[in-house]
């Protein structure tokens, strides 16, 4: 069942075409990932699904209701977290979630949540003093408070160090095992991989493909790298004439063997039945970096 | 939504509260002003001619009370600026807040500052303007209130208007302050050169200098029905402008 549906929405700003012809659904209870480098749309789509833009063309459902027409109805049921928004610098986490939740006539327990987000010792800590990880953390609590059933998540990460990304992963899946469906926008593809269930590909205002990482990949780039260490001089003849392999070389005692996807089985055959001598062996997966680059031909940058 | 604006306000207030600059600006400045001029006047010996004599007994407070409007309306101004660009409008815009909600809220926290800075303003000068709660002061404060409402109009029409944050403030500072020179605060307006006048006649501050004097000498508020007038008209006029101009991010 789809919670959104979106279907050839245009936004321009003046000259500038942020959106152009967009579509795509997303399932309930999954996590959607917009992934795409800076100024690709992601935020302007994600603000026009959130109600708070209007797209010069196209039609958007969520939950049923157009956002633009229907935001009183709408805000009840969705959480929004907006990128690069803060606080007031001297707002106290507790005020703030005490004072969202007393928007919404249904809401959860502020301090339940603050408690489950790592931050009930800080609840009367002013936000100028929360550290990066934990002004995220408070934003996903007020994203939370009204029990939504779509929770967008704008760039959730972006500035955050490694550990304290990891632990934000953990909480949006999280919300996902609470059911509620996760709309996030990154830049960042080893994220968008993780975390995502199904990822659409912005590029420049356009969709260029919406599907699971792993199929995305699959479909884009199919080849593997096989890394073989072996002293065997035979070795590098051995793997050339296998049918799946595209292209092989080597360094040293290094042989690195390239191929589409059945090239891993075929390799890891060839080894036993020669009995080759493998002291190492690793294998290299395209990731959504590649399939970025060679949808658009250019790496996406950060 | 009198509960959402009841709640913002009195979170802002708390906020505002808690910065240390702002409440130095906003009432410390105010209050010290009123009692170093009141020091000065009073302890000269001096026999004043009659001109001195109004302006110290009357034209001093209503000076200090337009001057806390005006910082008043500025500080407004800032607060705008900063929320907008940290994206703490357009947060609590994608909240279901109304949006007029979240900008009356912020005219309540300037309007509570403003009789909380006249309240101890006249409380810290009342050695030298011996006032007390009488009908007089409300009125002196209702009229300072009603000012302060028409001049906070202005200044969200400024917030609005401003290219940057950085400008909202000088920006505001250069519109609001010369007005009072021209306010009759100084000169009475009829005493001024004909082209003087009329642009007197045009700036609002004008007709708040006449309201606030007028209460402050015990005045019935129907008397200044004009200077009402205008204040209301200046007000819903900048509301209705900046509803239609002001940008939340
Ligand atoms: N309010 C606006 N006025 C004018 N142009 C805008 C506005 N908002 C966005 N744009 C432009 O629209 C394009 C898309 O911007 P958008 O913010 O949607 O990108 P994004 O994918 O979210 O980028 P980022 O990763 O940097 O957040 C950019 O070229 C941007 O400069
Ligand atoms: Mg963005």
């Amino acid at each position: 069942m789809s919670v959104i549906q979106v279907s050839g929405i245009s936004k321009r700003y003046g000259r500038t075409v942020a959106l152009d012809d967009v579509s795509f659904e997303v399932e309930q209870g999954e996590i959607f990932g917009l992934i795409g480098p800076n100024g690709a749309g992601k935020t302007t789509a994600m603000e026009c699904l959130e109600g708070i833009r209007v797209p010069d063309r196209g039609a958007i459902s969520v939950l049923g209701v157009d956002p633009w027409r229907g935001l009183r109805a709408l805000q009840h049921r969705i959480g929004v977290q907006l990128q690069e928004a803060q606080l007031q610098k001297r707002i106290k986490v507790g005020e703030a979630v005490r004072f969202w939740a007393s928007l919404y006539p249904r809401h959860m327990d502020g301090d339940q949540l603050l408690e489950q987000l790592g931050l009930g010792d800080r609840t009367h800590v002013w936000f100028m003093s929360l550290s990066g990880g934990q002004k995220q953390r408070l934003f996903i609590a007020l994203a939370l408070i009204n029990d939504p059933e779509v929770v967008f998540l704008d760039e959730l990460t972006t500035g955050l160090d490694p550990q304290a990304r990891r632990a934000i992963w953990e909480l949006v899946r999280g919300i996902r095992q609470r059911g509620k469906t996760v709309v996030l926008t990154t830049h960042m593809m080893e994220e968008a991989e993780k975390l995502c269930d199904r990822v659409a590909i912005v590029e420049r205002g356009r969709v260029i493909d919406v599907d699971t990482p792993a199929r995305l990949v699959a479909r884009h780039c199919p080849n593997r790298t096989v890394l073989v260490t072996t002293d065997d001089p035979s070795a590098e003849a051995r793997f050339r004439v296998l049918p799946q392999v595209d292209e092989v070389s080597r360094a040293e005692s290094v042989i690195t063997v390239r191929g589409r996807d059945e090239v891993v089985t075929a390799v890891i055959q060839c080894v036993s039945q020669h009995r080759i001598h493998v002291t190492g062996f690793h294998t290299e997966m395209p990731t959504l970096e590649d399939v970025f680059l060679t949808l658009t031909g250019h790496r996406i940058r950060n | 939504m009198l509960k959402g604006l009841w709640k913002l306000t009195w979170l802002e207030i708390k906020i505002f509260l808690r910065e240390p600059l702002g409440v130095i600006g906003s009432i410390v400045i105010p209050a010290v002003l009123f009692l170093a001029l009141g020091r000065i006047v009073t302890s000269r010996p001096v026999r004043f001619s009659n001109r001195l004599t109004d302006f110290v007994m009357v034209g001093l407070p209503v000076f200090v009370s337009v001057m806390i409007a005006i910082s008043t309306a500025l500080s407004l101004v800032t607060i705008m600026a900063i929320y907008r660009e940290g994206g703490i409008l357009k947060r609590l815009r994608a909240t279901p807040l109304r949006p007029h909600t979240i900008l009356a809220a912020h005219v309540m926290v300037k309007l509570f500052m403003t009789l909380v800075t006249l309240a101890i303003v006249m409380a810290v000068g009342a050695r030298y303007y011996p006032v007390t709660v009488d009908a007089r002061f409300v009125s002196f404060a209702g009229a300072l209130l009603f000012s302060t409402l028409s001049i906070l109009g202005m200044g969200f029409l400024i917030a609005s208007l401003a290219p940057s944050g950085r400008f909202a403030q000088p920006l505001g500072s250069l519109i609001l302050y010369p007005m009072i020179g021209l306010s009759g605060l100084f000169v009475p307006v009829e005493e001024m050169p004909d082209a003087m006048q009329r642009i007197a006649s045009a700036l609002p501050l004008t007709y708040a200098v006449s309201l606030l004097r007028g209460a402050w000498l015990g005045d019935a508020w129907s008397l200044h029905m004009g200077d009402i007038g205008v204040l209301t008209v200046v007000f819903i006029a900048c509301s209705a402008l900046s509803a239609r101009l002001f940008r939340w991010q």
